[in-house]
């Protein structure tokens, strides 16, 4: 397939890993932000390619994984309510809450329907005039801009029985975040190339000023990934910290200056807590105070409600990139996709999914040669 | 055990009034909520129960054999084989609750009649006669039953085998989807045919019989209503003459197809037991079928990522929608896990058939990694290809 089997072939990438090796001197440790390229990583087996000196560690990218506790249980909440139809994207639906997921509040009567698009939401809205339509409305940057036109549609139409749940995280700050923390082990960045289609690149110069960190935008094919693996192992022999973009066919430097004017006349930066993180400041994305008729943080009575993670699963040490899945005692035994204890095992986009659907065996592989 | 829901149902379903656990005021107030613990699948049906992954064999597991427990049910393949009178039948039975009832390539009637006669050719046997029992919808239009019932006639000619028997109940409107189907097939079985998924050993080949994916895709397609540059199509189909083809047997009165087809002079080295197990990789997809003969001989399977075929444009699909081609639902197609020295012969075999033209070895039978599926990667890597707790979802980026 045109533009997809280029980035996945075979003497490419394997002529990427050996160029790899052969500028590597000594270790490093990589971080991948987003959970789709983790995906990439862990399907391909790219780790196996690479040389041994080359750690990849995987960031906190997995926009289902992060969303907090309480998000899922007031979605759940509202989901049972019988005047409501909630939206959602499909993978959000396995995700579990406190004590439920939205499976099973639609297995107990709830009405949940899947959409790919947030304008799925609205047109549930306007056919179902007599039903509050809530859509739960979480993601990155990447989907900030779609998410942000379903609020948009509905205040220029005047729909007054569709409102958002609003999740939304943001990237620069949750890498600023982790470069904070003193345990911090990252030397180089892969970001993450949809978010950066939508923003752009110039936000991560601050923090590569910052923190003398190179960070590059790259895709999410084989090649994407190891050609960005490349030019962060070139920068970092050379002593070098600049932002570089891999993902050319997608990325510019500006972004998508409309999409990003949508977000900005729809949304507000504000605190966002994370799954398996916790609290970062101006991490993500609420309704502004024109939007307050869709946002149904406002519009419902919605408890706060806190709740934490099993005390057993190490996610934060694993989002950060301080352990692997596979470090923790409870991988594939007690902790599985089907009955997760922690956020990164509940999306197929997170760490620990990634690792126990493709490499639950790699202890008994050894690295094979390129 | 034959139960099928062909494709994720999620959404535009109707939805019985059921009180919430939420205390209701203004607006939804939760309940205080403790520390979270593990969820149990026990306490509701979702829909993964049905989806033809690991919630579905949890179903199995634990409610059905305990309750059903017999010699010929544990086999677990998708046809039982019992001994009458000297006779070896097989039995199957399955229900359809495809939406849309008509897709490209096919609707409700004909994927009934394929998928109950694929459910037996599986076994290697001859099907002879079908039932077929509806649950209609009040309200439903009678052309759509005329053109189902059509169809289903249609397909049970063009197959050689007769429906015999049949049931029609009706439900209130709203407590259905239109129509549903159940089939059950009877067959009959060679007295020295075993074919079943606890017979791979290692070093046999797998063989898959075409392209993946075609099914699922062509009625997702439909569904969300995307649209292809051109027009994806089920490959809804009995596979009863390709097996027949396989395992040198002409049916009595004969499927008018195999007269087309020439044979080798290999076709010899398949009677003899070469052929371990047919399975069609319908819901779940070619993951869940090898999963389960992995599970079932508790042996490793290897494939090679490279020797799968998928069509460009069930591929541009299954990217688009972020799902795995791997884990999408086929109607047409079958995989043998056959002998080694056999192997090669039976694709040639297979290739002269309609059905078999794109069939080939993908991968083998191992004896490391017991009950695991793991595939070569186009890049030369080993990764997992695990069964699926419930439906692939469409990912959010």
């Amino acid at each position: 397939m045109k533009f997809l089997d280029e980035y996945r072939d075979a003497r490419i990438a394997r002529t990427l890993a050996k160029e790899v090796a052969a500028n590597t001197t000594r270790d490093w440790v990589l971080m991948e932000i987003c959970g789709g390229q983790t995906h990439t990583i862990m399907r391909y087996g790219l780790d196996e390619i690479l040389p041994k000196q080359i750690e990849l560690v995987h960031g906190p990218g997995c926009p289902v994984c992060v969303t907090p506790l309480e998000t899922i249980d007031k979605a759940i909440a509202l989901a049972l309510h019988p005047d409501v139809i909630l939206v959602s994207y499909g993978d959000m639906l396995r995700v579990p809450g406190s004590n439920s997921d939205l499976f099973r509040a639609k297995a107990e009567g709830a009405d949940v329907r899947v959409a790919y698009s947030p304008s799925e939401a609205v047109k549930i809205a306007r056919a179902n005039p007599d039903k509050k339509v809530v859509f739960l409305a979480i993601g990155f940057e990447t989907t900030a801009p779609a998410n942000a036109m379903a609020a948009w549609l509905a205040k220029r139409d005047g729909l007054k029985n569709l409102s958002l749940l609003v999740s939304h995280v943001l990237v620069p700050p949750a890498i600023r975040a982790l470069l904070a923390t003193p345990e911090n082990r990252v030397q180089g960045f892969i970001a993450p190339g949809h978010v950066c289609t939508v923003m752009g690149y110039s936000e991560y110069e601050g923090l590569v000023r910052d923190f003398n960190v190179p960070i590059v935008v790259g895709g999410f094919e084989p090649v994407d990934l190891l050609e960005a693996v490349l030019m962060l192992v070139k920068q970092l022999e050379r002593g070098e910290a600049r932002v570089e973009n891999q993902y050319v066919r997608s990325v510019t430097y500006q972004g998508n200056v409309r999409a990003q004017e949508v977000v900005r006349e729809v949304f507000e930066i504000a605190d966002q807590k994370w799954r398996g993180i916790g609290m970062i400041p101006n991490s993500g994305l609420r309704l502004s105070d024109a939007y307050a008729d869709y946002d149904a943080n406002r519009i419902f009575d919605l408890d706060l409600i806190s709740a934490d993670e099993p005390a057993e699963c190490i996610s934060a040490k694993v989002l950060q990139g301080l352990r692997k899945p596979t470090d923790c005692p409870a991988f594939a035994i007690r902790c599985t996709p089907e009955n997760p204890l922690g956020a990164p095992m509940v999306s197929s986009e997170g760490a620990c999914a990634a690792y126990y659907h493709y490499r639950r065996h790699a202890g008994s592989l050894t690295k094979i040669a390129v | 055990m034959g139960t099928k829901s062909v494709e994720l149902r999620s959404t535009g379903r109707a939805r019985a009034p059921v009180p919430t656990r939420a205390v209701m005021a203004d607006g939804v107030k939760l309940a205080s909520l403790s520390c979270p613990a593990p969820l149990t699948t026990r306490d509701r049906i979702l829909l993964g129960h049905g989806s033809g992954g690991k919630l579905s064999a949890e179903l199995v597991r634990d409610i059905f054999l305990p309750a059903f427990g017999n010699p010929t049910l544990a086999q677990l393949n998708d046809q039982a084989v019992v001994s009458v009178n000297g006779s070896r039948l097989a039995i199957t039975t399955d229900s359809f609750v495809v939406k849309p009832l008509f897709f490209p390539g096919g609707d409700i009637g004909s994927l009934a009649v394929h998928g109950t006669i694929n459910d037996l050719a599986m076994g290697g046997a001859q099907p002879l006669f079908l039932s077929i029992a509806f649950i209609l919808e009040e309200g439903l239009p009678m052309e759509t039953l005329q053109r189902v019932v059509a169809s289903l006639q249609r397909a049970a000619n063009d197959a050689g085998v007769q429906i015999v028997t049949g049931d029609t109940k009706v439900v209130e409107k709203g407590k259905g989807d239109g129509l549903f189907i159940n089939t059950t097939g009877i067959g009959v079985v060679q007295q020295e045919l075993e074919l079943s998924a606890d017979r791979a050993q290692p070093g046999d080949k797998v063989i898959l019989s075409g392209y993946v994916g075609d099914h699922g895709i062509a009625i997702l397609a439909q569904r969300e209503g995307l649209e292809f540059e051109t027009t994806i199509e089920s490959d809804s189909a009995a596979l009863h003459t390709l097996v027949a083809y396989m395992l040198n047997t002409q049916y009595e009165g004969g499927a008018p197809l195999l007269a087309r087809v020439a044979r080798t002079g290999n076709s010899e080295v398949c009677t003899s037991g070469a052929i371990r197990c047919m399975r069609d990789p319908t819901r779940g997809g070619l993951s869940s079928t090898l999963n389960e003969i992995a599970e079932q001989s508790r042996v490793g399977i290897e494939i090679e990522e490279d020797k799968i075929p998928v069509r460009d444009d069930v591929r541009g699909a299954c990217e688009m929608l972020g799902l795995d081609p791997l884990y999408v639902a086929n109607e047409g197609k079958l995989v043998a896990i056959v002998a080694p020295d056999a192997a090669d012969a039976l694709v040639e075999i297979m290739r002269q058939h309609p059905l078999g033209k794109e069939a080939r070895i993908i991968g083998a039978i191992t004896d490391k990694s017991a009950s695991l599926v793991t595939m070569r990667t186009t890049l030369g890597t080993t990764r997992i290809v695990d069964m699926l707790a419930g439906d692939q979802l469409p990912r959010i980026c």
